[in-house]
């Protein structure tokens, strides 16, 4: 039994006791599975792909919007349900409301890697901070337009239907997510390990460090960087539809496409933890949560404010995140040798 | 949608009158662009916060008004010297250490001090819908069929007094010239004597107090509320791509044609849409472009 076999378990068994011993914290614990989906999904553009998209929470809100939609539509008709909003707050048994689940989420993923790579193609084109800016656009239009669209609620919302008492033997609503999120964020990690590892890893390597040579030598790049995207529309959609099931109450531009909260912030998770390794993500979102949690019990009211000073400051004094810093520090234990007798490299300043 | 198409074709005054609305809200958004092409040009920076502030010029103008009681239009100098400030005070505590840097990096500090101002806008004002009160008429052609809102022309003429005083600063002062240079080759300039940091702190801080008369504007002619400002970041780098860095002329036939395609297109698919219009337009026309140079094998730059 190796070092990282030993890690697994550790991380594995800590997991699944977490909302157990900390009963009162499974919405937050739920989250912190959300945040580290969040991170490794857009590391696969941003860190390991050179892709910096501010978009990828598209794929996130359509995946909620799909599976609420879907889970309605089995039972009542979506326009009447959405126009009496809160009035007439649809109840589904059990067995309904798990099966508008898998179905929803199923459907949700399936839109969202059908739009990654419909849009993929075009969008994923654009270079460097063009593609960053025409991510950033995507991202806030589509929650403009489910914002303007009746039948799903337009400004006011959707509420999904909430969760059936029924069901209490799954360890209650908080605790049922929870393992919905923490399953996704376990399956999210090994996919992509086992994909970093393989030559679609070194494809998307290639095509961060220089695209135009790898196109050169024969990779067909676009393709490649449709499927990155898809893979992150995958996981994004699949954790959309429990998350507005979770917060009971989907609105456009603050959950489901929240562009300035969640979308910049898996972001800046992933630079927090060190962009292009599969830990700095995890890391990042780990500390990134929990820093937002403290902020939110400690500086109510002007939480939100504090998190843009994280922001600047995590970019201004640590691009180059955790795993960056200790490979700096301690190069010898990332397989890297230095040669002490060659001048390094910004040595002379 | 088609109802209101057709309404267009019956009632033929809807097109002047939506044509003339949109180019003069063009013009307040051809101003915000050219500062932030100042920025782009001159410290290769895409300045994200730049929406957030024009917002904050509007509030300080309201403010202003309703303290001193003084006419909304006359604080428009105040506005624009108080934003000239606080542009050099973020310029000196942020965009100094990362104007070197990977472009990457300013757009996600200049996205995090547009989060901050945006949170301190909605601590300190509210998150009311504002506007201020002009008290100016409106004129009436042809039966008052068609409207011509007096503060809108007055609004126009103001941004042509600013782009004229802009271009003679950048054309005819030392710190002009100095701007010239640096943003022609920075190193060089810096090699010839050109304190370029301080040239830098000079742009932002400039670019800042022409967000701050724009700002003014559109609490006048519009409304202002604190989580508005990425549509106006967002139209100002669509004015800047379709009309290239450094072309006065190009933003300002750019910028009236976003208003009046902004405003036919609120008209055509309701005025929930509008700014979902100029998100999706921003991304059509980047994608456009691209496919076009990309025939030649090359990419936008």
């Amino acid at each position: 039994m190796n070092n990282n076999m030993i890690k697994y378990i550790v991380i594995g068994i800590a997991g699944i006791l977490a909302p157990i011993v900390f009963a009162n914290f499974q919405v937050q614990l739920g989250f912190l599975w959300l945040m580290v989906l969040f991170a490794l999904t857009w590391d696969t553009q941003g860190g390991q792909m050179g892709y910096n998209s501010f978009g990828n929470i598209l794929f996130f809100g359509l995946g909620m919007y799909v599976c609420a939609t879907v889970q309605i539509g089995l039972v009542y008709d979506v326009a009447e349900y959405t126009a009496a909003a809160g009035l007439n707050s649809g109840r589904l048994n059990g067995d309904q409301y798990l099966t508008g689940l898998a179905l929803g989420m199923g459907a949700g993923a399936v839109v969202a890697v059908i739009v990654a790579a419909i849009i993929g193609s075009g969008i994923l084109g654009l270079r460097g901070h063009y593609f960053a800016i025409g991510t950033l656009g995507l991202g806030i239009a589509f929650g403009e337009i489910f914002a303007g669209w009746d039948y799903v609620g337009a400004g006011s919302g959707l509420a999904p239907p909430p969760f059936p008492d029924e069901l209490d033997f799954l360890g209650g609503r908080n605790m049922f997510f929870y393992y919905i999120f923490f399953a996704l964020a376990v399956a999210a990690f090994f996919t992509l390990k086992k994909l970093y590892a393989s030559r679609f890893g070194l494809a998307i390597n290639a095509i961060r460090d220089d695209e135009d040579k790898a196109e050169a030598m024969g990779l067909r790049t676009v393709r490649y960087k449709t499927i990155s995207w898809c893979i992150s529309a995958f996981f994004l959609a699949l954790a959309g539809g429990p998350l507005g099931m979770l917060v009971g109450f989907i609105d456009p531009r603050e959950t489901a496409f929240a562009g300035i909260t969640f979308g910049i912030w898996m972001v800046l998770m992933a630079i927090l933890g060190g962009k292009g390794t599969i830990w700095g993500p995890v890391i990042g979102a780990v500390i990134f949560h929990v820093t937002q949690e403290i902020f939110w019990s400690f500086l109510l009211g002007w939480q939100r404010v504090a998190m843009g000073v994280l922001i600047v400051v995590i970019v201004v004094f640590f691009p180059r995140g955790i795993m960056g810093w200790l490979r700096d520090t301690w190069p010898d234990r990332y397989g890297e040798k230095i040669d002490e007798s060659v001048p390094q490299e910004g040595a002379a300043e | 949608m088609i109802d209101n198409f057709l309404l267009l074709f019956q009632a033929p005054t809807i097109i002047v009158q939506t044509a003339i609305d949109g180019i003069l809200i063009g013009a307040i958004l051809a101003l915000a662009a050219y500062g932030m092409a100042l920025v782009w040009g001159v410290m290769n920076i895409i300045n994200i916060v730049q929406g957030e502030l024009v917002i904050l010029g509007g509030y300080i103008t309201l403010t202003v008004a309703n303290a001193t009681g003084i006419h909304p239009l006359w604080t428009i100098p105040i506005s624009a010297l108080v934003m000239y400030f606080i542009g050099y005070g973020i310029y000196k505590i942020v965009i100094h250490r990362v104007v070197d840097q990977d472009m990457f990096i300013s757009i996600l500090a200049t996205f995090g001090i547009s989060i901050i101002l945006q949170q301190l806008m909605d601590q300190i004002f509210g998150a009311d819908i504002q506007s201020a009160d002009t008290g100016f008429d409106t004129w009436g052609f042809l039966d008052d069929a068609i409207t011509l809102s007096q503060i809108h022309v007055i609004s126009l003429v103001v941004v042509i007094v600013l782009a004229i005083f802009l271009v003679t600063y950048l054309k005819r002062s030392k710190m002009g010239r100095a701007i010239r240079a640096t943003s022609q080759d920075a190193r060089a300039a810096r090699i010839m004597g050109v304190d370029t940091d301080h040239v830098y702190a000079t742009t932002y801080a400039l670019n800042a107090a022409i967000c701050g008369a724009a700002g003014a504007l559109v609490v006048m002619t519009w409304i202002i509320h604190p989580f508005l400002g990425l549509a106006y970041t967002v139209r100002s780098f669509l004015i800047v791509i379709v009309a290239g860095l450094g072309n006065m002329f190009g933003v300002i036939v750019a910028g009236l044609g976003l208003g009046a395609a902004e405003q036919y297109a609120s008209f055509l698919l309701g005025i929930e849409f509008r700014v979902a219009f100029v998100f999706l337009l921003m991304v059509v026309i980047l994608i456009w472009r691209n496919i076009l140079l990309g025939k030649e094998r090359k990419y936008l730059k």
